[in-house]
């Protein structure tokens, strides 16, 4: 079993956003107490403590907070924290653009692509 | 007055080794704590307190206190990653306050030189079971790129430059010119440093620390006994310690829990960064060292990049001296943990006994402070504002 299988199996509350993202659907966890999106994302909410949180969809869209493009690896990839436009800042990879036309601020859009184990990821691209 | 006023440094050893592929981990803690005490002048009997964090071998204290054959009234391991040996003379401080100790023994070691460190950087979650791994790790997280990701940040809010940072390493590498146990003895330039492998954006290699074996120790206990024994008193004046992390989704990667340790320690010990002289800060990166200097108060918010260019970092050259020992940069990063060192250099620094060339004049007053764990994710940051009485 690969090591993020293994997390997943950790996370019973999170098999939705999962199964969710392999149908090509991108869910966010709100709070319905306090209605902030939070991420990661948890049964209890971080921001209230409210343990009244809900799936609903997300955008998929935001902006590079941050990267890194990590040039020793092959191939070299790039690690990016990217701000949603429904508030929380995710970790995650820009894929499918260039390099040298990166840069903080610059708008995103989600690329469900699978990673190494065949597991679906939520990543991103510029927009 | 605060507790912890009332416990001293005594004791103080760094392994002379970098590369120890004779050695085991348990061999390499039991030379530091032997030679700790040897310097504080107490025997191993004395001790009735243990502190030590993740890199020991086994669970918790139990190995190490059985393979030293301690008894022990008083144990501590909590594991805020490189920073820990910072939070443990704090939290050692208290137990002697409270009565729980009287000679308390902080050990590290570590032998990733000799192990083998995996190509492309290490990853540093360490558990599946953690609820952050699966929203971390799947996307290539290292430490190295993590924190490229702070710096990169830091320079597009402040306008901070990769020769701003390139400055740090240079400092470290003057200062590591002097040390005989440093790993890297030559003084680098800035146009070397820019002109190293780029590894990870804005990060070149040598803006990297190094990868040693080794370790060191640190005993403290109460005044009664510390004016008893031959060495200068080093007083623990302030102590504090924090964590900070992703906040639910309020990222920002331009400062760390310094802010937070930094100004309660300062507090606590009734000093202000601008009487302090020398300052043992965390450098993993120099990044690190950066973030670390503007959330002590050492300079304004984002006026770091400002603060460590020209060599102003080396002893003699600007308003505090950091890392004289040449840090976890050039002279030595054990277990890949900073903490311990820095410590380490602060106390030599107060009792006068840094090298000559780098060795701050008339100092009273030291900070060592480390940031443990991952800067742009979750991390602990401790921090001691030491006295020499
Ligand atoms: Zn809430």
């Amino acid at each position: 079993m690969s090591a993020l299988q293994e997390a997943l199996d950790h996370q019973p509350e999170n098999q939705k956003f999962w199964t969710e993202l392999a149908e090509g659907r991108f869910l966010l966890k709100y709070c319905t107490a306090c209605q902030r999106a939070h991420w990661y994302p948890r049964a209890i909410c971080p921001h209230c403590a409210s343990a009244q949180t809900e799936w609903r969809p997300a955008s998929g869209r935001g902006r590079i907070y941050s990267f890194s493009i990590s040039r020793t690896a092959s191939p070299p990839y790039v690690i990016a924290y990217v701000t949603l436009d429904e508030g929380p800042t995710m970790m995650t990879r820009i894929v499918h653009s260039p390099f040298d036309a990166l840069a903080i601020g610059k708008p995103v859009e989600l690329v469900i692509e699978k990673g190494e184990d065949g597991i679906p990821l939520p990543l991103f691209r510029l927009a | 007055m605060a507790a912890v006023e009332h416990s001293y440094i005594v004791g103080a050893y760094e392994h002379p080794l970098r590369k120890a592929p004779d050695r085991s981990l348990a061999q390499l803690h039991g030379e530091v704590a032997l030679g700790a005490l040897a310097d504080a002048g107490l025997s191993k009997s004395d001790i009735d307190g243990y502190f030590c964090a993740g890199d020991v071998p086994g669970t918790g204290p139990f190995s190490m206190v059985d393979y030293l054959n301690l008894k022990v009234r008083h144990v501590d391991s909590t594991n805020i990653g490189g920073a820990s040996y910072i939070l443990h003379v704090n939290h050692a401080a208290q137990a002697i306050a409270a009565g729980k100790c009287n000679v308390a023994l902080v050990t590290l070691a570590g032998r990733p030189r000799s192990e083998g460190v995996p190509k492309g950087g290490l990853k540093r979650a360490d558990s599946p079971a953690q609820p952050d791994y699966a929203w971390e790790t799947p996307f290539g997280m290292t430490i190295l790129n993590t924190y490229a990701m702070c710096a990169k940040r830091h320079m597009h809010e402040y306008g901070t430059t990769s020769e701003q940072l390139a400055w740090i390493k240079v400092a470290a590498s003057h200062h590591a010119q002097h040390n005989p146990n440093a790993m890297l003895r030559t003084p680098v330039t800035v146009e070397e440093v820019m002109n190293s492998q780029l590894v990870a954006d804005p990060l070149h290699k040598l803006d990297c620390c190094i990868v040693s074996d080794g370790g060191g120790a640190v005993i403290v206990t109460r005044p009664e006994i510390a004016r008893n024994l031959k060495r200068p008193l080093v007083k623990i004046r302030g102590a504090a310690e924090s964590v900070k992390h992703t906040a639910g989704g309020d990222i920002d990667l331009t400062y760390s829990a310094g802010r937070f340790s930094g100004a309660a320690a300062f507090a606590e010990a009734g000093v202000r960064p601008s009487d302090i002289r020398y300052a043992s800060l965390y450098d993993s990166f120099t990044v690190t060292v950066l973030v670390q200097l503007e959330d002590l108060g050492f300079c304004e918010r984002g006026k770091g990049g400002a603060f460590v260019a020209d060599g102003k970092l080396i002893s003699g050259q600007g308003p505090l001296a950091v890392n004289t020992d040449g840090g976890g940069l050039c002279n030595n990063h054990p277990a890949h943990r900073g903490g311990m060192t820095k410590i380490i250099e602060a106390v030599r620094q107060l009792r006068g006994e840094a090298h000559p060339a780098v060795q701050v004049r008339d100092l009273n007053l030291a900070v060592a402070h480390g940031t443990g764990g991952m800067l742009g994710t979750r991390h602990g940051s401790a921090t001691l504002v030491l006295e020499r009485m």
